[in-house]
């Protein structure tokens, strides 16, 4: 396993390094540059800002320039926010933290109305359970995740008033356990309504696994020996359907947080997505470029940690 | 571990049988309509007996081999008929009963090992469930009867393979633990559906005479279900010829070998590989055996292969009769079978002397 795992990672290097060099020809096609986020004296002098630029290395071939800027972004330097004439790093960072509570968030609810979901419309397919099942999942298709969430901050955070409608903690909670319980409250319904629409896919695909898997002769040796059927089911039909979920959960991160970009709008959380379409309406490209990295990286580590999940629950690629 | 007997119903018809079939109809649903895939066996098991089933892929042997063991989705299948193991009719015991039953005293040894295990479990994990389910050892005793059925199917480094998963094991070795799992509660009747079909030659015989062993030293019933009438001659003491879902003959091995009488067994019999030439496959009849839906249910179901046959020789409802001591036959129309080349060949055969 721990072979695996190690080749593994040492795969990731290169998706890493071709993800850094699309993003930074990304940076490089996008107006404005590295002066352009200080504040500076339109009235400059032009000699002295090209010297300013040759100070900055701005006229160096695009390797060294590629190196320069990779060594930053590994230090965690993404240069200047030109609206908010703040580093990007200190403006990111409360967003990924809040983000990632978003997603943290999603992915247990997806989790917990796919798994009894899934399990029971692919158990008992084609009963009315199954098929009330599949019939949500069909509309958790067709429905827009957007207009989704707009129905559910109207009815449960206006209408009823259930929820707060935006913001992603109470002004002035303290600390402590109130501050936390007011982050839960504030999280529940964006993170149901990105869930509700998420899990579909994971439900789906339970069910035509434990489908699949129920059909198999391995069930049928099971059945010959005698195990009863919620056993038959429990210990054999299950793990094996779960396999191929395990394997997906990390891609299933990378697609929550593409989904948050939504829903953080809509529910005015302060998150990376919602502070990426700010950035894209207001032109602050060098932040567009960070958050374009940052979610490649998430998806490159989703992708790990799938295949590491699949490596500790599968024998077979165990062995390997 | 010997069988007992747990029902105190009288066995009345079954008489000293260990299994004991009747009339046994399996109907699967396809669309709005339930077809019958086995139409009307009547076949007895004794202990210590193995009695093959042989007929053409699709024939219906699988689909009586899981009506025993009651395998069938009940909600897309219709059973018909008795079976009694032991006097207990399986066809209407409870299915707490049924699962008492299954793996305790009917063992079932699927075709294809590479799929019959459970990939994500060990051997031992799988061998120990059934223990788990039929016995109340102690976990050392579990382990210890679980590594003492290792040895006993031949895999060599007991102990090892029972930390193993499938995957790591060949096909041979996983037979053997599919059949170390069907013989964990020493069964009193063991059903082998095509055990060797998926191994290749050495491998084969190995499990054969593993299973011939079984038999003489547990004094079980074996149903050996087979389209290899190799395996039969060196396996089967009594032998049933299936076709289309109906035995058309049943007989002991030597009488079935020395005197088949039924066209299609004679068919089957010289479509046997030639000892010259092992492609050369002589006298194979055409076709298939015809889909559920298509199959003939009126006369006899084998007029449609042979239509060089005058109608008249058949029978308008054929039944299985038995026509010497102990070899049954169905409809009238072996009397005057023969193979269309039948005069060519022996000029041939002339030629050759
Ligand atoms: N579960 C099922 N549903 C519908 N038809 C089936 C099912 N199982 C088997 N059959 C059909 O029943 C016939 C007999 O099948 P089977 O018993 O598997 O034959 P054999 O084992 O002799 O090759 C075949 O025509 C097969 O297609
Ligand atoms: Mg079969």
């Amino acid at each position: 396993m721990w072979k695996f795992i190690i080749r593994r990672i040492i795969i990731m290097f290169p998706q890493l390094v071709l993800l850094s060099v699309i993003v930074f020809i990304l940076a490089q096609m996008m107006p404005g540059d590295a002066l352009t986020g200080m504040a500076l004296d339109p009235d400059m002098d032009p000699a002295q800002l090209e010297a300013m630029r040759e100070d900055l290395g701005l006229n160096d071939p695009w390797y060294i320039q590629y190196f320069s800027w990779l060594g930053g972004v590994l230090q965690g330097d993404f240069g200047q926010s030109v609206a908010h004439a703040l580093p990007v790093s200190d403006l990111i960072w409360v967003r990924l933290v809040n983000t990632f509570w978003l997603s943290l968030m999603s992915l247990f609810f997806v989790y917990i109305l796919a798994l009894p979901l899934g399990l029971i419309s692919g158990r008992w397919n084609d009963t009315i359970a199954d098929r009330i099942i599949t019939g949500y999942t069909y509309i958790g298709f067709a429905a827009p995740l957007f207009i989704f969430a707009l129905i559910m901050l109207f009815v449960f955070g206006f209408q009823l008033g259930w929820f707060p409608t935006g913001g992603s903690v109470e002004a002035n909670t303290g600390g402590g356990l109130a501050y936390f319980w007011s982050k839960v409250y504030h999280l529940i319904l964006p993170s149901l309504s990105l869930a509700l629409i998420g899990t579909v896919t994971t439900v789906q695909y339970l069910r035509s696994e434990v489908i699949e898997t129920k059909q198999k002769e391995f069930i049928l040796t099971a059945r010959a020996k005698g195990v009863p059927e919620q056993k038959v089911y429990t210990g054999h039909v299950f793990r094996n359907s779960l396999l191929p979920i395990a394997a997906v959960f990390g891609y299933e991160i990378a697609a929550l947080i593409s989904g948050s970009v939504f829903v953080e709008r809509i529910f005015s959380y302060p998150g990376m997505g919602q502070l990426f379409l700010e950035s894209i309406q207001i032109r602050d490209f060098s932040v567009v470029t960070a958050l374009v990295l940052l979610f490649g990286v998430a998806a490159i580590i989703g992708a790990l940690l799938s295949d590491i999940i699949l490596s500790i629950v599968d024998p077979r690629i165990r062995i390997k | 571990m010997k069988y007992q007997l747990e029902s105190k119903e009288v066995m009345s018809m079954t008489e000293n049988a260990l299994l004991s079939a009747t009339n046994v109809k399996t109907s699967f649903r396809i669309g709005d309509d339930y077809y019958a895939a086995v139409d009307g066996v009547t076949l007895t098991v004794n202990n210590n007996e193995v009695v093959a089933i042989v007929g053409e892929s699709g024939s219906g042997k699988s689909a009586l081999a899981f009506s025993i063991l009651g395998l069938h989705d009940r909600f897309k299948t219709n059973l018909e008929g008795e079976i009694y193991l032991n006097g207990t009719d399986l066809t209407s015991v409870s299915t707490g009963k049924l699962n008492q039953i299954r793996g305790k005293d009917i063992g079932m040894i699927f075709q294809d090992p590479l799929t019959a295990l459970n990939p994500l479990k060990t051997i031992g994990d799988q061998i120990v469930e059934t223990l788990n389910l039929h016995t109340k050892l102690t976990a050392k005793e579990k382990y210890e009867r679980s590594i003492h059925l290792l040895k006993e199917v031949g895999i060599p480094r007991a102990e090892n393979v029972h930390q193993q998963f499938p995957h790591e094991l060949s096909g041979g070795m996983r037979q053997r633990v599919v059949i170390a799992i069907a013989i964990a509660c020493d069964p009193a009747l063991l059903i082998a559906d095509e055990p060797t079909t998926a191994l290749d030659a050495t491998i084969q015989s190995q499990i054969l005479d593993l299973l011939n062993e079984l038999k003489e030293e547990k004094d079980a019933g074996i149903i050996l279900i087979t389209h290899d009438l190799g395996v039969v001659a060196e396996m089967a003491d009594r032998v049933a010829v299936m076709y289309a879902g109906q035995i058309v003959e049943l007989a002991d091995v030597f009488s079935l070998f020395r005197n088949p009488l039924h066209p299609y067994t004679r068919s089957l019999l010289s479509s046997v590989p030639s000892v010259k030439d092992e492609k050369e496959m002589l006298h194979v009849i055409e076709g298939v055996v015809p889909s559920l839906p298509k199959m003939p249910r009126q006369g006899c179901r084998f007029k449609d292969r042979i239509p060089w046959m005058e109608d008249n020789v058949h029978e308008e409802h054929p039944e299985l009769r038995e026509v010497e001591n102990g070899h049954y036959v169905r409809c009238t129309c072996y009397k005057h079978f023969y193979f269309p080349e039948e005069e060519e060949e022996l000029a041939h055969v002339d030629t050759n002397y």
